[in-house]
């Protein structure tokens, strides 16, 4: 059945909100707004405010409400209204969800999930804009999941409740909307596990979240000049998926990781560096980046636009790595 | 320094290899590009080129033995170099060592040498595929070698020798029903040759504009198998285990080609039909064969079998029967032959058959008497 990303990431919830009344669901606006982006729609009305819970504009104090549910045995999902704002929360979640496990040796554990959407949308300004999985990537105790496709949207989200451990999942405000072919009821989808988006022998295209459509389009376009790019998603990205990606890098010797993070540090750095470790002889260039710009995003449209890798870079940088400039 | 000689990986799908037959002896001096030994991979027999020059101090692998692709197979040396430590961990030579000379030979994980760059895949690429790289000219910066620098080189050395079609659905269906009548059926063959100066000239005269409709070779024979049948109703049956199953009804299998295999579409109850029905029921079944269009029914069940070559110039052939049938009737080309007619050369019109039996079903009086009846109608083919 088709729906949107939108709409698999209610189904997601809902039914696993169904399955285990230990879930609830916590952040700005999720109640009676029904979510900044509409993802907990009836929420309320199914499940009540004790399990839909609208909070005060505080991102640390939810976030640490959370995670003590999380700790004394309930399974929070916390909408962020934005990872931006999840920065509020960073003491939380990088000092307390992320070390609790370890520094109790084990004996509590904190299943907790942090959604909401990264990444820019359209004109949100420099503090909206923003591209912070790499943050979170950095961050051992945590895992990062970051979908592209309502199929997988669906299946990482319910995966991402049913682990012990805290979970960062990054949706995107441009890809609620998008429409795809979802699988009915009752599914998941691992955690940590890549996925080959389209095959190909030439060129292996590396990306995820909205950064997949680019990718795809460009292997679209290449494609009708006959070169065959593979497009991989991590899908995950924090634990990395390395055997698939390595798998693809040894096939075509040719690596463009497509990103909408910021160049330095950022996570492409990471995927290139493990890349490199594994497959360096089976490959024939330099792995090539493209990335966001280093810079604050702008916000003009047209400076904004050209601060987003978009199809063309991607193909030029498949040209580079194909020696066919 | 010694340098060892490895078993290469000269295609993708190569996961092992044979050494045929080692060109150079344990002991031999070889240079450079020497042949060492004939590799046979799963495509083809290739040479084995040496990497480096030297002596060649072990042959490690016998000739006719299969190891996998990067199995050290042999050591290039120095006369007196020691080998133990690349020796360590290689394979042990098999006692049955050939008597003959123990050749031997030589290529080696040779590195590129100190020539330019070249990127570290075009490097795993000339070690897998004994390439040196010291005679390439790098297109990439700087002038690294990168990978499509080695695509001519890798082209001829990967270039299989046979081509493999998957095999389609049909085909797949050939090979079964082929081989499940081949192996138990047992068949035997009887061959006839029929006058057909009287089938072409009711050809001929079908043409003619009154006629409502033409006939071919194969009107004409499945007519007269059809006559044969009906004196001889033995031939119009199927082995069933424990009995033999006699059919009352004439349901001629034609065999139709096409492009990637065949089809045998069933002309029902050929018994009730007369030679322009038999031609007209014909030619829509063949067609609709040809296109594809064709029901699973239509198809099974014949009680006897027609295969016709005749219009690709064949004097004769013996075709394999499809179960459950118990003949087929292979039908070659009408020949211009010379014949002896009342103590006189002249020039005869003849078509050879050949009749494939179920020996389970048929004895061999049994084909012969058939097709005599059959002979005698054809070339009555205006009675027909």
């Amino acid at each position: 059945m088709k729906a949107t990303y939108r709409e698999a990431l209610n189904q997601a919830l809902r039914e696993e909100m169904r399955r285990d009344d230990r879930i609830f669901l916590i952040g700005e606006d999720v109640a009676y707004y029904q979510g900044a982006f509409k993802v907990s729609k009836g929420f309320l009305e199914e499940f009540g405010p004790r399990r839909v819970v609208d909070t005060p504009i505080t991102e640390s104090g939810f976030t640490g409400l959370a995670i003590g549910a999380a700790m004394t045995g309930l399974h929070p999902v916390v909408e962020v209204m934005t990872f931006n704002f999840a920065i509020l929360a960073m003491d939380q979640i990088v000092n307390n969800a992320a070390k609790i496990r370890y520094m109790s040796g084990g004996q509590i554990s904190v299943p907790l999930v942090i959604r909401g959407p990264g990444s820019s949308a359209h004109q949100l300004g420099a503090q909206h804009s923003q591209s912070l999985e790499a943050w979170f990537c950095h961050v051992p105790g945590l895992k990062v999941v970051a979908p592209a496709t309502p199929y997988d949207a669906k299946g990482l989200l319910k995966s991402a409740i049913r682990d012990e451990n805290p979970i960062i999942f990054i949706e995107a405000q441009l890809l609620y909307p998008t429409q795809g072919e979802i699988g009915e009821g009752d599914y998941t989808i691992p955690l940590g596990v890549a996925e080959v988006k389209r095959p190909g022998t030439d060129v292996t295209l590396i990306a995820y979240s909205k950064m997949l459509l680019v990718a795809l389009e460009a292997a679209e376009k290449l494609a009708q000049e006959g070169i065959q790019a593979e497009v991989v998603d991590p899908r995950t990205l924090r634990p990395l998926d390395l055997t698939t990606l390595a798998a693809s890098a040894k096939k075509t010797g040719k690596v463009v990781i497509v990103e909408e993070g910021w160049p330095v540090a950022g996570l492409g750095a990471q995927i290139a560096e493990s890349l490199y470790r594994t497959v360096f002889d089976y490959l024939d260039g330099p792995i090539i980046r493209v990335t966001g710009r280093d810079v604050p995003m702008p916000y003009a449209r047209n400076l904004e636009n050209a601060a987003i890798p978009e199809v063309n870079q991607v193909v030029a940088a498949v040209h580079q790595v194909l020696y066919r400039n | 320094m010694a340098s060892r000689v490895i078993m290469p990986k000269l295609t993708d799908s190569m996961e092992e290899g044979v050494v045929v037959k080692w060109r150079k002896a344990e002991g031999e001096h070889v240079e450079s590009g020497d042949v060492l030994a004939e590799i046979e991979t799963d495509k083809a027999v290739m040479d084995l080129e040496a990497f480096a020059s030297g002596t060649l101090r072990k042959v490690l692998v016998p000739e006719g033995t299969t190891v996998p692709s990067g199995t050290l197979i042999g050591v290039i040396g120095e006369p007196d170099e020691d080998l133990r430590e690349i020796l360590e961990g290689a394979v042990p030579a098999p006692a049955a060592r050939p008597s003959t000379p123990p050749p031997t030979a030589v290529p080696a994980s040779a590195p590129p040498g100190e020539e330019g760059s070249a990127s570290p895949r075009v490097r795993t690429l000339a070690r897998e595929h004994g390439i040196d790289l010291q005679t390439i000219k790098g297109s990439g910066p700087g002038g690294r070698i990168v990978e499509r620098d080695l695509e001519p080189f890798l082209t001829k050395k990967d270039q299989p020798a046979v081509r493999e079609i998957l095999l389609s659905q049909m085909r797949k269906a050939i090979v079964r029903i082929t081989t499940q009548s081949k192996a138990p059926v047992p068949h035997f063959y009887v061959t006839i040759e029929v006058d057909m100066a009287e089938g072409l000239w009711m050809i001929e005269e079908s043409k003619k504009p009154p006629a409502s409709s033409s006939v071919s070779i194969n009107h004409l024979v499945i007519a007269a198998a059809v006559q044969g049948l009906k004196q001889h109703p033995g031939l119009n049956a199927a082995f069933a285990g424990e009995v033999i199953r006699v059919f009352s009804t004439i349901d001629i299998g034609i065999a139709v080609a096409l492009e990637d295999g065949l089809i045998v579409p069933v002309l029902r109850d050929c018994g009730a039909k007369n030679l322009a029905q038999i031609a007209e029921s014909e030619r829509a079944l063949v067609t609709r064969a040809r296109n594809r269009d064709l029901s699973p029914e239509e198809y099974t069940g014949a009680t006897f079998l027609i295969s016709n070559l005749g219009k690709f110039d064949v004097e004769s052939f013996s075709a394999v029967i499809l179960p459950p049938a118990a003949a087929v009737l292979a039908v070659g080309s009408v020949r211009e032959v010379p014949v002896v007619k009342d103590g006189r050369v002249a020039v005869g019109q003849r078509l050879k058959l050949t009749l494939s039996c179920d020996h389970r079903v048929v004895d061999g009086a049994a084909a012969a008497q058939f097709l005599q009846s059959f002979k005698r109608a054809l070339e009555r083919a205006r009675a027909l």
